[in-house]
């Protein structure tokens, strides 16, 4: 695999970084060079033995309201920590300034990391999240830096962007990692999880990859020891090169559910509803299950296409992919494509009228019968709301 | 050159429509005896592609596009997915033919080629394939050519002549972006529902022209930046059990902390 040693700026260098994390447009720029003075000192030495400096450039998105990294950012940071070669650099991509704030202070506490940027766009609101611009500055910020790794979430985010950035670097990347073997040797799902494929890094220049939440959101991410890392802005350059793609596209709006319950894909218990369910209100039944549970809502194609609820609750191979504590699938046949999104979790229960279902030959507990009559006799008897 | 120069001329809206041969959706795969790859099974045209070629003729019948034209990248087979494509309503196809197994980069850089050929103002190709799950060739592709991208399709709207509105499904539920064309879309389950293709429609589709060439044909060299080490079947999941009523249920459940 590849040799990298890591080289830590001096500690004056740090020192005159410091003064200059406020962040503006001429504050930000000269930080930025003062960074990238240090990691390309660090970065000749280093390249004297023909080795890179910086290990891993992370990729994470703040949204605002979120209140604080999601579970894709945190699988990320802590692949990165606990897998990937040191130092990394974090770069924080989002749609609202203080968001964007708040995220690069979490991850300046974090070991390992030797940077923050953030910043990438001068745009306001959700366009500072788009593909176009974004891959720009990640594909600058990657020439400048030079890491040997570069790692985001396998999230619709990290989906849609980190292919382009590797069209860009030429490279070709790893998606949805769910184990590393070693630093260019990676397993990833294939077949809707009925085989999993061991795949090598064989080119030259940056490995890009993606990794699965449920395969490293559960690792803690460890705390730097000492002082935190320096939060920096983006550098003008690469702010520029994204600037350059703002003309390609534009958001518009968004229809994004808003719930009071856990997050699909760090929930710890999730109760998921299928075609039997037959309509939007009985699937509102779900609801109050999914309360005295504690968990969260989720759905098989099949309910999404029926318009029983949005799309974002959908679990299987296309859609969200989930490994909670427990899984409890109702009126849900148990397709290939539905199982490649859940059959991870810990604990699965299945309630089908159907015995011969594809679903019970996965579940721990299965029950045949009337979802109808169970679900509010299973609503009864559970103790009531945690 | 002058064909191509004509047909460029000639263009109005055309678009490019990408399909892949991939093993059924209904097949339940086994990874082979030697661990370097899957069993052979029943081949179909990629769902995802088939719900793009879909959506490239209804265009067509709405008046939105002159010409649907569908590229496919693989063995001689691949000639049988373009055919089907052909039946659903597409015009004409290219098979680009290659025997070996290909990433997402190479098949993005031969489609580069084939974009650069005949200059569609729209490309569709499917979310992801549903053998390698990979969800890359669209956005790759975009990234190569500096197109924009709407990656994960719910809905298309062609109100504008210059620009095009793509509902997306991403995490959090819907998001809407205007693209300018041309541009590269990839398109999810919800976007639309692919017709059959009836007797009349297949043997209609046998007359229309299939262009066969190779990579190098089109100047493309591949180069592989992946190898595949081995393909492993994943761990067993045990299953089965049962309860026998609701009381049961729960007392398993409580017996696991989960209620």
């Amino acid at each position: 695999g590849l040799k990298v040693r890591v080289a830590q700026a001096t500690g004056a260098e740090r020192r005159s970084g410091k003064e200059l994390t406020k962040v503006g447009s001429s504050g930000g720029e000269m930080w930025s060079r003062t960074l990238l003075k240090s990691l390309r000192g660090a970065r000749q030495s280093s390249q004297q033995s023909g080795e890179r400096s910086l290990g891993t450039l992370c990729i994470v998105e703040a949204k605002d309201g979120a209140g604080g990294l999601d579970s894709a950012s945190k699988a990320t940071l802590a692949c990165a920590q606990k897998h990937l070669p040191k130092p990394f650099v974090a770069l924080v991509a989002s749609d609202a300034k203080g968001a964007s704030e708040e995220a690069a202070g979490e991850i300046a506490s974090l070991a390992g990391v030797e940077t923050v940027l953030h910043g990438v766009s001068d745009k306001e609101g959700a366009n500072g999240l788009l593909a176009e611009p974004l891959s720009q500055v990640v594909a600058a910020l990657v020439g400048k830096l030079e890491p040997t790794h570069v790692v985001t979430g396998s999230n619709t985010f990290g989906k849609n962007l980190l292919p382009r950035v590797a069209a860009l670097l030429d490279s070709a990347p790893i998606t949805d990692v769910v184990q590393v073997v070693d630093e260019s040797t990676f397993v990833r799902p294939i077949y809707a999880g009925n085989a999993l494929s061991t795949v090598k890094f064989v080119g030259k220049g940056p490995l890009l990859l993606s990794v699965r939440t449920t395969a490293f959101g559960s690792e803690a991410l460890e705390t730097a020891q000492g002082a935190g890392a320096e939060v920096a802005s983006v550098g003008a350059e690469e702010v520029a090169a994204g600037a350059a793609a703002e003309a390609l596209s534009e958001w518009v709006g968004e229809e994004k559910s808003e719930s009071e319950r856990p997050q699909l894909d760090a929930a710890r218990v999730v109760v998921s509803g299928g075609r039997a369910l037959k309509s939007k209100e009985n699937f509102e039944m779900l609801e109050k299950l999914a309360d005295q549970l504690g968990g969260a809502l989720g759905a098989s194609r099949a309910a999404v296409d029926a318009g029983m609820c949005s799309n974002d609750l959908q679990v299987g191979q296309t859609g969200k992919v989930v490994a909670p504590e427990l899984y409890l699938a109702i009126g849900i046949s148990g397709a290939i494509q539905h199982l490649a999104g859940m059959k991870d979790s810990k604990t699965i229960v299945a309630i089908n009228k159907d015995p011969e279902a594809p679903i019970f030959k996965v579940a721990d507990y299965g029950l045949v019968g009337d979802l109808f009559k169970i679900i509010p006799e299973l609503a009864e008897k559970l103790p009531s709301q945690k | 050159f002058l064909f191509d120069l004509l047909r460029v001329v000639m263009s109005g809206r055309r678009v490019l429509v990408a399909v892949k041969r991939a093993i059924d959706y209904k097949v339940q795969i086994r990874v082979n005896k030697d661990c370097t790859g899957v069993e052979d099974a029943k081949m179909s045209m990629n769902p995802f592609d088939e719900i793009a070629v879909e959506e490239g003729v209804k265009m067509k019948e709405n008046k939105q596009a002159d010409e649907v034209v569908v590229v496919s990248i693989g063995p001689k087979k691949c000639s049988e997915t373009i055919r089907t494509a052909l039946a659903m309503g597409a015009d004409r196809g290219i098979h680009v033919e290659i025997d070996q197994n290909l990433f997402p980069l190479d098949v993005a850089k031969v489609l580069q080629k084939v974009v650069e050929k005949e200059s569609p103002q729209l490309c569709l190709l499917g979310k992801q394939a549903i053998d390698n799950d990979c969800n890359q060739t669209g956005q790759m592709l975009a990234g190569l050519m500096n197109w924009p991208q709407g990656t994960f399709a719910s809905k298309l709207d062609f109100d504008g002549e210059k620009t095009v509105q793509v509902t997306r499904e991403v995490d959090g539920g819907l998001e809407t972006v205007e693209l300018t064309l041309p541009s590269v879309i990839t398109c999810d389950l919800r976007l639309n529902k692919p017709r059959y293709t009836a007797l009349p429609q297949i043997m209609k589709a046998k007359k229309k022209p299939i262009d066969t060439i190779t990579p190098e044909d089109l100047g493309v060299s591949i180069s592989p930046r992946l190898k595949v080490v081995s393909v492993n079947p994943p761990p067993k999941r045990e299953g089965g059990g049962k309860v026998a009523d609701v009381d049961e249920l729960i007392s398993k459940l409580e017996s696991h902390g989960l209620a």
